[in-house]
Order: C-alpha cells, then sequence, then structure tokens
C-alpha cells in the first residue's frame, strides 16, 4: 500500500519534469508574457513569488519567533498559555480562502492598501504564523536547561541568555521551520487570489504598493482561462513553481541534517 | 549600550510579551471580521432563502445547501481514499520497514505534502480528468470523484506523519509483550499497537478532514463548479461545488456591501465553525491521551 501513496509522487514530479522541460529556456525565465500570455516568459510571476516570499517572512518571522520564545522561555504552563495555543491551533485550521476573504476585507478595503504585495504579505504571514512558532518553540525547547543554568550562573539576564546561548543553539530548527513555513505560502494560491494577484502586468512591481503576478496564480489562470493556451506552457510555469517549492524542501532538510549531525548535545 | 541592561531587557520582554499574545489577536481579528461581514446577510437575505437549494447569486438565489453539500461529497469521498493510504503507509513505516528505509520515505511524504495544491489541480485538469472521462466513460470528467482523488492524495501526507508519530509513541513493552505472548507480527499491530495509538490515528484522520474541507483550489480546477444538491448516489460522478470555490470563484467579482459580498462572508463563517470544531475536537483528543498516560505512567 505505501508503494501506491509512494510511487506517484515520482509519477507526478517526473511528468511534470518531462513535459515542462522543453518549455524552459533563457527566455521563457526572463522574459514577460506575450500574445496575450500564450507566448513569452513568465518573469514578472516568478520576482512576484518571491517579493511575496520574502515580505511574508518579514512579517512572519520576527512574530513568530518572538511568539515561540514567549511560550517557551517566559512562561509556565497555565491558562493563559493554552489560550495561545488554542489560538494557534485555529490559525492553522483555517481554509486558506477563508485568510483570502479576511486579507481582502481587511487589507484591501478597510485599510485601503489595495491589491497589493503587502496586503498578500501580510495575509501569508499571518497563515504562517503557526507552522513558525509551532516548529520555533519545537526547536527552542530541544535546548538542554544545563545551557541556560550555566548561562545564568555566569552572570547573563535572561535575554542575554536567549540571545546568546538558547536562540543560536536553537537557530537550524528554526530555520528549517521557517523555509518549511516559507515554501508553504510560497505555493499557496487562495490567499492571494483577491489581495495580491494580477494576471497580467507589463512591468514588474515597484513599490510594496504594487500589485504583482505570482506563479501559483498565473498556473491557475492559464490551465483554467485561457483558451488555446500551449499545454507546453502551463508545465512549462508548473515545473518552475515545482522546482521553487521543492529546492526550499531541500534546503530545509539539508539544514536539518547537518545540523543534526553536529549538535552539541 | 547606551541603556542599562535592565531597562534594555524591559523593552525586549515586552515585545517578546506581545508577540506571544499576537496569535489570540489574529484570531479575534480574523473572526471578528468573519463576522461583522458575514452577519449583514441575515439581515439582507431571510433564512428560508438561505436554506434554500438553489444558489444562483445572479437571479437572488442564494440558498448554500448545494455547497455544503458539495463540501460534504468531496471530504467524504476523500476521506475514504485517504484514510486507508495514509494509515496503512504509516503502519508500514512505523512498523514494518526496516530503520533505514525510514528515512527514506518519510522525506517523500514530506515532498507530497509539499506540493502546491494548483499543481495537482493542474494534473487533475491536464491528466486525470480526461483518463476518468475515457476510462468510465462518463460525459464530463470535472467530477466529485476527480475531487476525491486528488483530495485523498492531499490529506494522505497529513494523516500519515500525525499517524506515524502516535503509532512510534506507543511503548516498545506493549509489542514486546504481544509477541513474548506469542502474536505474529500482523496480530501484534492489529490487536495491540493500533488500539494503543487509537486517538493519535484518530487525531491523524480528523486532521486530514479538515484539511479536504478547507482545501480550495485543487476543488475549484477539477469538480466542475456546478452548485447541485446531490439527490442520488450517482452524483458522485457529477460536477458539485464546494464552499472554498464557491468563495475563490466569486469574491472578486462582487460589489462592496452588495448581498452577494456579504453571504460570500457568510459562507466564509460556516468553513471557519466547521474548521473550528474538527481542529478543537482533535487537539482535545490529543490532550486527554496524554492526560490517561500520564495516570498510567504515575
Amino acid at each position: 500500500m505505501t508503494f501506491l501513496t509512494v510511487t506517484p509522487i515520482f509519477l507526478v514530479v517526473g511528468y511534470i519534469i518531462w513535459q515542462g522541460i522543453p518549455a524552459i529556456s533563457w527566455e521563457f525565465l526572463s522574459g514577460f508574457p506575450s500574445d496575450g500570455m500564450k507566448d513569452g516568459g513568465i518573469l514578472p510571476a516568478i520576482i512576484g513569488t518571491f517579493y511575496l516570499t520574502i515580505g511574508t517572512g518579514i512579517f512572519a518571522v520576527p512574530l513568530g519567533v518572538g511568539a515561540a520564545i514567549y511560550l517557551s522561555e517566559y512562561t509556565q504552563e497555565n491558562s493563559l498559555t493554552r489560550l495561545i495555543r488554542i489560538a494557534i491551533i485555529n490559525l492553522a485550521g483555517i481554509p486558506s480562502v477563508v485568510y483570502g476573504l479576511f486579507g481582502f476585507g481587511l487589507f484591501v478595503l478597510f485599510l485601503n492598501f489595495g491589491t497589493s504585495i503587502l496586503a498578500g504579505s501580510l495575509t501569508l504571514a499571518i497563515m504562517t504564523l503557526p507552522v513558525i512558532i509551532t516548529t520555533a518553540e519545537e526547536a527552542l525547547r530541544s535546548v538542554p536547561q544545563a545551557f541556560r543554568i550555566v548561562s545564568v550562573s555566569l552572570g547573563g539576564t535572561k535575554w542575554q541568555t536567549i540571545r546568546r546561548v538558547v536562540l543560536p543553539q536553537a537557530l537550524p530548527g528554526i530555520i528549517t521551520g521557517v523555509i518549511l513555513g516559507l515554501e508553504r505560502a510560497a505555493g499557496e494560491t487562495a490567499p492571494i487570489l483577491f489581495t495580491v494577484a494580477a494576471f497580467f502586468l507589463p512591468r514588474l512591481p515597484s513599490s510594496p504598493f504594487d500589485a504583482t503576478m505570482a506563479l501559483p496564480y498565473h498556473l491557475f489562470v492559464i490551465s483554467t482561462q485561457v483558451p488555446g493556451m500551449p499545454i507546453k506552457i502551463q508545465f512549462g510555469t508548473a515545473l518552475v513553481l515545482l522546482v521553487f517549492v521543492l529546492s526550499m524542501n531541500l534546503i530545509a532538510t539539508i539544514i536539518r541534517y547537518r545540523a543534526r549531525a553536529r549538535r552539541q548535545w | 549600550m547606551k541603556k542599562s541592561p535592565l531597562s534594555q531587557e524591559f523593552i525586549i520582554n515586552t515585545i517578546i510579551k506581545s508577540s506571544g499574545y499576537s496569535a489570540i489577536f489574529f484570531v479575534g481579528i480574523i473572526f471578528y471580521f468573519l463576522i461583522s461581514q458575514g452577519l449583514p446577510a441575515l439581515k439582507m437575505i431571510d433564512l428560508t432563502s438561505l436554506t434554500s437549494t438553489r444558489w444562483y447569486p445572479i437571479e437572488g438565489y442564494f440558498g448554500i445547501l448545494p455547497l455544503i453539500s458539495g463540501s460534504i461529497i468531496v471530504t467524504v469521498g476523500a476521506t475514504l481514499i485517504a484514510v486507508p493510504f495514509g494509515i496503512g503507509t504509516a503502519l508500514f513505516i512505523a512498523e514494518i520497514a526496516p530503520r533505514w528505509a525510514r528515512e527514506f520515505l518519510k522525506p517523500f511524504v514530506e515532498i507530497l505534502a509539499g506540493l502546491p495544491s494548483v499543481v495537482l489541480g493542474f494534473l487533475g485538469i491536464v491528466v486525470l480528468s480526461p483518463l476518468l472521462r475515457n476510462m468510465l466513460n462518463l460525459p464530463t470528467g470535472l467530477s466529485a470523484f476527480t475531487g476525491s482523488l486528488l483530495l485523498g492524495a492531499i490529506a494522505i501526507p497529513t494523516i500519515v506523519s500525525v499517524a506515524e508519530d502516535a503509532l512510534d509513541a506507543v511503548p516498545k513493552e506493549y509489542r514486546d509483550a504481544a509477541l513474548a505472548l506469542g502474536a505474529t507480527k500482523w496480530q501484534t499491530i492489529w490487536t495491540v499497537t493500533l488500539p494503543a495509538a487509537r486517538s493519535g490515528v484518530l487525531t491523524a484522520i480528523m486532521l486530514g478532514i479538515a484539511r479536504s474541507i478547507g482545501e480550495t483550489m485543487t476543488v475549484m480546477m477539477v469538480t466542475g463548479n456546478a452548485p447541485v444538491l446531490a439527490n442520488n448516489l450517482s452524483v458522485f460522478f457529477s460536477p458539485v461545488r464546494t464552499m472554498t470555490a464557491t468563495i475563490a470563484a466569486e469574491m472578486g467579482e462582487v460589489a462592496y456591501g452588495s448581498a452577494h459580498y456579504h453571504v460570500l462572508f457568510l459562507v466564509g463563517i460556516v468553513l471557519f465553525v466547521i474548521s473550528l470544531i474538527v481542529n478543537i475536537t482533535a487537539s482535545a483528543v490529543v490532550f486527554t491521551q496524554t492526560k490517561r498516560s500520564e495516570k498510567l505512567l504515575s
């Protein structure tokens, strides 16, 4: 039964690679779409996804790691922390399209950011928060208590202990979690549907208030709403998105592996 | 350092404390927003219209029952597929596979988990649905069945990782005791390990269900998007529309403040509440399991 689960993964990835490679060329990766999207390259989508991922990181990482530090270093298990954990579980369980709805209502309309990278990043950041908090907290908790005790006995304050001792030790685990969270954010379509994604923009975004194309949204549109779209380009776009996402996965796995080997406890 | 360490400590502490509370803040603000934008729908459209069986917003029909039934059909189908494969794979990884194979298989499940839903939806349109149409002689390949297959594939990694953790957590003594009493490997798994991991496995299944209900893009691309209320079993092979796809498809076209806009938020509230219930139940099961094992060990 496991083979039936695992083999399709090979088939899926292999098929996309096989069908998509013919479309990949330097022009494809660095050019702009032309001929009503049916020809040309997908550079704006690649850049857009890139910007969105970075934007999500800017908002989600400080907030998420901060929350993880709070949960792991500053509190005991009490009813307040249980409330926070329930909140995190709920955030994790909210469907991605409801995030899109929320982001649209709050950031695009109410706060008047418009369809922008800012709105999209904020929405994706809140969505990524649970993953980052959970993995970062786990990483922080796995640092043995002995490290903290020694630091305090040498005269360090709580924050000094965290900043100079605990955090560096937990860093590989935190980074792995962050990358996996951002990988999810990069591949998501529903939250960006109405908060940032535009179908055809002849120029690259120049400010956080611009809308932008994005790879997942682009794939969605060209495969469902453009008649006569060459199938080669569809597969090519899928391949680029897949490579983007899987390489993040690979980096995270490598970091995790090397950290486990180099760990000092 | 210009400030003394102690006052700097205070500022840092405040920042960290507020990050900690931020999760609660965000859930609250999302909930508040959904309610504030969704409740006006109840004022604009009376309840009988909302529970009618026609969803045709252009003509003013806002019956959400077809949408709920669409979500349920696809989720049930996905669960029927994902649970056997998911639990089977988890069993294999946790109990049967040799150590070296585990390190090999787990990353693969993680890769499957990382596949963006659009990519699977895309493959569904391009590969799966023509295949099913030809194989089963259907009028269209875009149906609840196709959606269930893909959704099952998406839910499998969730089920596998949580179930595998649960099976792994069963103490070795249980298995050793069973084997010592003469049970075969399979008997041990079926009568001892699996029941011991029961709550974890149930949690895994519920999280898989929650994932299926909330999935948007894949269903939007392959389920055909026809909001029709189910009246017999053949509906499984015809197009349906889920709540998630409805929101995604129609939100871009509504006028701010119109009845349609508010009803979409209402559908969002329904989705939010359903996921809330499933997720809280799942985590409550985990909590009780911990409590039970604490009692056993003390």
